[in-house]
């Protein structure tokens, strides 16, 4: 008995720790399931129920494919910025600062990103002004900067530099004999990528192309930025939903709709881990 | 063979010299944008009024303020919950270091406007007992900043021989709190400076909290002010993202000389999604 209770006492200093992370994390988790399943002080399911409204599956709909287009457009040119890095001097300054560059911009988001994409092709932006100017052509549109369009090439900026990151790892694991066995048999480039190298990196492809997606999907403050009506995306949806408290005669839409973007994540990093699991067999 | 690898490896020179063209010019055509937006006389000619104004506006200057007290008060409440915990789990309670790890980690596949709605209802508590100001934001930030502070420290454990430092300590007659306060954050230091240099990046940076919970950061009014004075609020921008890289610079400069000293730690910002302000 006094032993497992000195056992425990060590775990004692672990209480601020805990208590810290069950306030500020675990509960708000937490409540926002139990909140979906919530209405007017009762268990409900008029919110899941909500969930099927017309409305808010065209605005899932957007977020998905807002996410998997940035999420393609980023891994390919990302891994194509990854090759050309990985192909320099693994010391070289050209390396490191693209790395570190990379390091930086893919932190880089939020209000002060949109404001960027909106002084360059806003509607007096730098480059659209000098577009009108000197070619006589209205890069601005009709404002398709602030809608999803814009969205998927202002999302492209933090997209490319976080695949750099995750995927260059694999590149470099990539072993310079694999390439040289593969010559020394008679393999074309063409073959080595089609029958080696290929099927090698195509699991941290993937894998990177859904931690890209789990990341566009979940971004919200660009958004907000960029698009002050309307909420195509499920971000600004739930904005909506908790500044405006009843959307649809729903006060706890918002707990619905932040739930279904949790399964949304939990489904897309699921799929990592498996992924990454496999990557890790060959290229470490 | 070597006229094919002669045509080869200059068809790759060619590769790699296109790809850093193009991308080049698509990262820093909006930086430059933003340099000459903010300087712009509308109809011809260049002013720095706009940057002046920075300094002049009420709102603006009380927001840098709020911010960068945001920043400290996360950096010290981070450091004093994670560090003393880090440090006990690796000497104590081994078999917790997992648990401590996964929820270290989970904010990060959290994202930040779910979290937002379930703050909402811990907020109102918060709000009772430590006032309506935006410094409670703090609370919120630490969870947000947890997972890379989480990275940077157990690189910085990991490099030292926290166990055998602790017992060399003890048996010297050194009670809990001098081996950890004396002997092994000292020696962690350049770890430490890293998780700081990251939250302040991260905490300077922050909009969705402080903007659905109703309370104000630098990001909040700089976007307020995008709605009326677009030249000032784009200098502000670009003054915050200045001021973020240098910090974030200075950041892969103490990881560099670290990582030369131990070739295995990986300091590079995590490469997870979501705690970033996408």
């Amino acid at each position: 008995m006094s032993r497992r209770v000195r056992r425990l006492v060590p775990l004692l200093g672990l209480v601020p720790f805990f208590g810290y992370l069950t306030i500020f994390l675990l509960i708000p988790t937490v409540a926002v399931v139990v909140g979906a399943f919530v209405e007017n002080d009762r268990a409900s399911l008029s919110n899941i129920k909500a969930l099927g409204d017309d409305v808010v599956l065209r605005t899932l709909w957007h977020s998905v494919v807002l996410s998997a287009e940035s999420a393609v457009i980023g891994a390919v040119l990302g891994a194509l910025l990854a090759y050309a890095v990985v192909t320099g001097n693994p010391d070289g300054l050209l390396r490191r600062s693209v790395t570190s560059a990379c390091g930086v911009l893919a932190q880089f988001g939020g209000v002060t990103l949109a404001f960027a994409f909106i002084a360059t092709l806003g509607f007096s932006g730098v480059v659209t002004e000098a577009g009108r100017d000197l070619f006589g052509i209205d890069l601005f549109g009709s404002g398709w900067l602030f809608g999803l369009k814009g969205l998927t090439l202002v999302y492209t900026y933090f997209q490319i530099p976080l695949m750099v990151i995750v995927f260059l790892p694999s590149l470099d694991g990539m072993r310079v004999q694999w390439r040289e066995a593969a010559e020394s048999l008679g393999a074309s480039t063409w073959q080595f990528w089609r029958y080696i190298a290929g099927p090698l990196l195509l699991p941290a492809f993937l894998g990177s192309m859904l931690l890209l997606f789990a990341n566009a999907f979940a971004a919200y403050a660009t958004a907000a930025a960029l698009v002050s009506q309307g909420s195509p995306i499920l971000p600004l949806l739930i904005r909506n939903a908790l500044t405006s408290e009843i959307v649809l005669g729903q006060s706890h839409l918002a707990f619905a709709l932040a739930l279904d973007m949790i399964v949304v994540v939990v489904i897309v990093m699921t799929l990592y881990a498996l992924l990454l699991r496999r990557t890790s067999r060959w290229l470490t | 063979m070597s006229v094919n690898r002669t045509r080869a490896r200059r068809r790759l020179q060619a590769f790699r010299i296109t790809v850093f063209t193009v991308l080049g010019l698509f990262f820093l055509v909006p930086l430059a944008s933003m340099a000459a937006y903010s300087i712009r006389v509308p109809g011809g000619g260049r002013t720095l009024d706009y940057w002046k104004q920075l300094g002049q506006d009420p709102d603006l200057r009380s927001a840098i303020i709020t911010s960068l007290e945001l920043a400290f008060l996360t950096v010290v409440l981070m450091l004093v919950l994670l560090v003393p915990t880090m440090i006990w789990v690796r000497l104590r309670v081994r078999s917790m270091s997992r648990v401590v790890e996964f929820l270290c980690l989970l904010p990060l596949t959290i994202p930040a406007i779910v979290l937002v709605v379930g703050l909402k209802g811990v907020y109102a508590w918060v709000a009772y007992f430590f006032g309506d100001t935006s410094l409670t934001l703090t609370f919120a930030y630490v969870v947000l900043v947890l997972p890379y502070a989480y990275r940077a420290i157990d690189a910085g454990l990991a490099s030292i021989d926290v166990v055998t430092l602790s017992e060399a300590a003890r048996s010297l007659g050194a009670g809990w709190f001098t081996v950890i306060a004396r002997i092994i954050v000292p020696n962690i230091g350049a770890a430490l400076l890293s998780a700081a240099f990251i939250s302040v990046a991260l905490v300077l940076g922050e909009f969705t909290l402080a903007s659905l919970l109703n309370y104000t950061n630098l990001q909040v009014v700089i976007n307020l002010l995008g709605k009326s004075d677009s030249q000032t609020s784009v200098a502000a921008s670009l003054a915050s993202l200045v001021f973020a890289f240098v910090i974030l610079i200075l950041l892969s400069f103490v990881g560099r000389r670290r990582t030369a000293r131990r070739a295995t730690i990986d300091i590079a910002p995590a490469p997870q999604p979501s705690t970033k302000e996408g």
